[in-house]
């Protein structure tokens, strides 16, 4: 009998609904985070950071704090550069033309944002570190300060950092198509400017960092809130010159990282370098203030675009011209032009691009460095392109369901192209369209919003479809970037002498269930029971090299890398047992953690059986035959730079035309991640991905003023959603596997965060029609931008 | 310069403890650094997102906000405590099988508060437990799943 695929035998693990073990120890206060691991003889570093946007360093004097009670060690930014191997040079060869400052890990002569870090404090409590800290001495002369990005290169600004020339970091540029001959013949052009504002993770553990160096034996081991421990160990050994094999990198339980935690902090470069330094324990914990003014901020963009549209409501022509502001730095190694480059790939994603321009630049801004947060671009792009295919609806008295069925890329016209040239495949628009109809109920809803009108209230529908950039290859942008950050990925898969199983993995788990995924997968490939299964993720020393878990990649390539290795391990452990049965291994199967005879599903052996022999009765086996019992299998995307995912939103809230307040009723999500492992888990990312979002649309926004000061620093000032304010979130799927591997997985973690914000904004705008010429174009849409729509401010 | 410090004598999860404490350090950090009841997170430090509740005489507390000091002969409740003695091991049930938590860093704090919900009872429905759960900020599930989670056992417990 010949094999049964994994997704096809009776009570798969692919598709079914598992507990996360890490849940279980979660609800009882048994977590293991990296601040609740404090080693004998723990000092705690605090730091001392600009108080300007930018300004000269002109004198330090440490005296006083290196005198003060506690205080084992002062270091400066220029101390802590002769300890690095060189600065930090935050390009990547993809992005023809970038430009970008040289950076260290703390500022040595000039301070480039308000937060950045000028001096460490290690001390025996952190209280006593940062009591020193206000010792310190330093002078500054203050320099002039860029912040808008609008007037960043207009003539007459001066360059942030004068080596480069200008404030400009990057541009690009793509056409396809005729685009001004189509829009010379459009019956419509239609332009709009939208604004977005700067925003950051808060993930509710800050970034934290435990480092310990032994001098006896060499060797680094650092504890840190990271999502990519791989890459963390090499960034930090090259920085601070310790031979990779030497540095040992955990990520324990992390305190959700969105993005965040793929990347590198100076400040914990620098408790790194004190640990080196004083041959003991160091623990930096950024507080809430220090995150905000530290971590990384991403989305602040402002976007032109213009479309043709024909009366049918065809859509024919798009351009668009996307701005980005950087922050002072380009954030080292992954760069802070990914955001733009992004909107330019995504933002009209959904829908055929016979003629498309578009254009991005990216400028630095005396502000917190910004980077990848979750679902990169996409909340810009997708507001933008779902506003103009909703405003093109209303000039052309289409409505919106049937203007994007007119306009999507057909479920079965692929493989093709969008405008910047890049492959799109397995998407299912139309499919997602219909399904969404119905399960928002649409006429229905149309029907009630029409009806309290008539009360004076107004609710608003909305729906936006996105593309998704997912599990992007190594011949996108890391890779061939030049950048140390592996997109393959990599499982080893071992069978223990018990019978039980091993699944060690390069992708982290910061509670979407990684583990857990990876455990169904490999219990189904091989046939096992998952309590058999434990997967250990999380420390270099114990997992095969990997890129860790960003851009919605775990399961698409980790997943991959799984699901082969333990196909490696089922056929040695079936031909093992076929030379302990005598038998042809294609007679056998295993079912239940057994080798059983293949169709009758007759026991054979166990797998504990297999196991005892394996690793202690080798001499039950044929001479020559040496079981391996560990297989690591690797995962690449080939020939293309992301699996794309697809889907469309649908929001129902309610507009109080008074107040500008917003009431969000319902949001509904209709997606295709392709094979869906474990279908709660799948549906938890979606949720929680749309209240990200929803934060973002609604409250939340980095403020600096004109002199570059950060006015909101805390989380009373900067909001983030509570349980009140959001709706409940019903969501849905389309299952189209992707072609690109035989698990069929796509990413889902970051498509709720990406399409949320367009939708809420589409039914905002919908609310006040009936109101205004007025338009909400600019997120946060706080009560003062929906009033100005309506013209009542 | 060297610190204030006071001696306190309280009750932390059923056993009595007396420590010398630096007076200006807070509660949370007296649980987690002296205590080693890690279960409470240190999450904004300003009262804002629930992260440090922990219950003090028979009320949820911002362990942030909470000064040791002022917990002189207090009673002190962690997610640990709460725990042990059985309480909301139906609503801890519940938040694995619904999955209610993803990072895990605001679950005991959330635990906290909807202890204390249940602990009404009273008949809520989703709008008044959303509300009520308002002081407790989770960035990672969105909330649905949380809700869920709570609605069932209080609906559960109500029913007897």
């Amino acid at each position: 009998m010949s094999y049964i695929h994994p997704y096809d035998r009776p009570n798969s693990y692919i598709g079914r609904n598992l507990s996360r073990t890490r849940a279980k120890r979660a609800v009882a206060g048994r977590g293991r985070y990296t601040d609740d691991i404090t080693p004998p003889r723990c000092l705690h570093a605090a730091f001392v950071r600009s108080p300007y946007a930018h300004a000269k360093i002109t004198r330090i004097d440490t005296e006083a704090a290196r005198a003060a009670q506690g205080v084992r060690l002062v270091m400066t930014g220029a101390e802590l550069a002769e300890m690095c191997t060189g600065p930090w040079v935050g390009t990547l060869t993809v992005f023809d033309n970038m430009k970008a400052e040289p950076q260290y890990p703390m500022a040595v002569d000039r301070a480039c944002w308000h937060g950045e870090p000028v001096v460490m404090v290690v001390a025996d409590t952190r209280a006593q570190a940062e009591d020193a800290g206000e010792l310190v001495e330093i002078d500054y002369e203050e320099l002039p300060v860029v912040i808008d990005k609008e007037k960043a290169l207009a003539p007459g600004t001066p360059a942030i950092h004068p080596n480069l020339g200008d404030n400009k970091a990057w541009e690009k540029d793509a056409v396809t198509g005729d685009v001004d001959k189509a829009f010379a013949e459009a019956d419509h052009v239609l332009e709009e400017t939208f604004y977005f504002g700067r925003h950051t993770a808060v993930s509710l553990e800050s970034r934290v960092l435990l480092a310990e160096f032994d001098p006896g034996t060499e060797r680094l081991t650092i504890h840190t809130s990271s999502q990519c421990p791989h890459m963390i160990e090499t960034v930090f050994a090259r920085t601070l010159g310790i031979p990779e094999h030497n540095v040992r990198l955990v990520a324990p339980d992390v305190g959700g990282s969105f993005g965040l935690k793929i990347h590198t902090f100076g400040d914990e470069v620098a408790t790194t370098a004190a640990s080196i330094k004083l041959g003991r324990p160091v623990k930096f914990i950024a507080d809430r203030l220090e995150s905000f003014g530290s971590d990384i901020h991403a989305r602040e963009n402002r976007v032109r675009a213009k479309i043709g549209v024909m009366n049918d409501g065809r859509l024919t022509a798009v351009d668009f011209d996307v701005l980005g502001g950087a922050g002072a730095y380009s954030q080292y190694p992954r760069t802070s032009v990914f955001e733009a480059n992004q909107i330019m790939n995504i933002t009209f994603g959904p829908y055929k691009h016979e003629h498309f321009r578009s254009k991005a630049t990216v400028v630095y801004l005396n502000a917190v460095p910004t980077s990848q947060y979750r679902a990169v671009g996409h909340p810009i792009g997708i507001s933008v392109g779902e506003f103009m295919m909703d405003w093109a609806a209303e000039v052309t008295g289409v409505d919106v369901f049937d203007i994007r069925r007119m306009n999507v890329m057909e479920d079965d016209g692929y493989p093709r192209k969008i405008g910047t040239g890049i492959p799109m495949k397995d998407l299912s628009h139309q499919a997602c369209l219909e399904k969404l109809r119905t399960l928002m109920d649409y006429e229905a809803l149309r029907h009630e919003q029409a009806e309290l009108r008539k009360q004076g209230i107004y609710r608003g529908i909305g729906i936006a479809g996105f593309i998704k950039g997912t599990a992007p290859g190594p011949e996108g942008y890391y890779g061939a970037g030049g950048a140390r950050i592996a997109s393959q990925d990599a499982t080893t898969v071992k069978l223990e002498p018990n019978g039980g199983v091993h699944v060690c993995l390069g992708v982290t788990d910061q509670g979407q269930g990684v583990d857990t995924v990876m455990e169904q997968i490999a219990a189904a490939a091989l046939g096992v029971p998952v309590e058999q299964v434990r997967a250990i993720s999380g420390d270099t020393d114990a997992v095969p090299y990997g890129g860790g878990t960003y851009a919605s990649r775990a399961t698409a390539i980790g997943g991959e890398a799984t699901y082969q290795a333990a196909l490696d391990l089922r056929r040695e452990i079936l031909e093992m047992a076929s030379k302990l049965l005598q038998c042809s291994p294609d007679t056998l199967d295993i079912v239940d953690g057994n080798v059983v005879d293949a169709g009758s599903e007759q026991e054979r052996i166990s797998l504990a059986e297999i196991g005892r022999i394996g690793h202690f009765q080798l001499g039950e086996l044929p001479r020559g035959y040496q079981p391996v019992l560990s297989h690591t299998r690797r995962f690449r995307l080939e020939g293309l730079p992301y699996i794309f995912t697809n889907g469309i939103h649908g929001a129902y809230l309610e507009v109080d035309v008074d107040t500008g307040w917003i009431k969000h009723l319902k949001h509904w999500v209709v997606e295709d991640c392709g094979r869906i492992i474990n279908p709660q888990l799948a549906d938890e990312q979606v949720r929680g991905g749309c209240v990200q979002g929803l934060g973002g649309a609604f409250y939340e926004h980095c403020i600096y003023d004109e002199n570059g000061q950060l006015q909101n620093g805390t989380m009373a000032d900067y909001i983030t959603p509570m349980a009140g304010e959001m709706p409940d979130i019903e969501v849905a799927h389309v299952e189209t596997p992707t072609s690109e591997s035989e698990l069929g997985a796509k990413g889902a973690g970051e498509s709720g965060t990406g399409a949320a914000p367009g939708v809420v904004m589409n039914a905002v705008n919908d609310a006040i029609r009936p109101l205004t010429k007025g338009r909400v174009t600019e997120q946060p849409m706080t009560p003062e931008v929906v009033l100005r729509a309506l013209g009542k401010v | 310069m060297s610190e204030e410090t006071a001696t306190l004598t309280l009750t932390v999860n059923g056993e009595q403890v007396t420590r010398t404490v630096r007076v200006r350090q807070n509660l949370v950090d007296f649980l987690r650094e002296e205590l080693g009841f890690t279960g409470s997170h240190v999450g904004c430090e300003h009262g804002i997102c629930g992260a440090c509740s922990v219950r003090m005489d028979g009320t949820v507390v911002r362990g942030c906000l909470t000064l040791a000091v002022q917990c002189e002969g207090a009673e002190i409740v962690t997610i640990e405590g709460l725990t042990d003695t059985g309480e909301i091991a139906d609503l801890q049930d519940r938040f694995v099988e619904r999955n209610a938590m993803q990072c895990g860093f605001c679950t005991p704090g959330m635990q906290m508060t909807a202890a204390e919900l249940l602990a009404q009872k009273e008949e809520m429905d989703r709008a008044d437990i959303r509300e009520f759960m308002s002081g407790n900020y989770c960035r990672c599930t969105g909330y649905h799943a949380i809700i869920d989670a709570i609605e069932s056992v209080n609906n559960a417990r109500l029913k007897g």
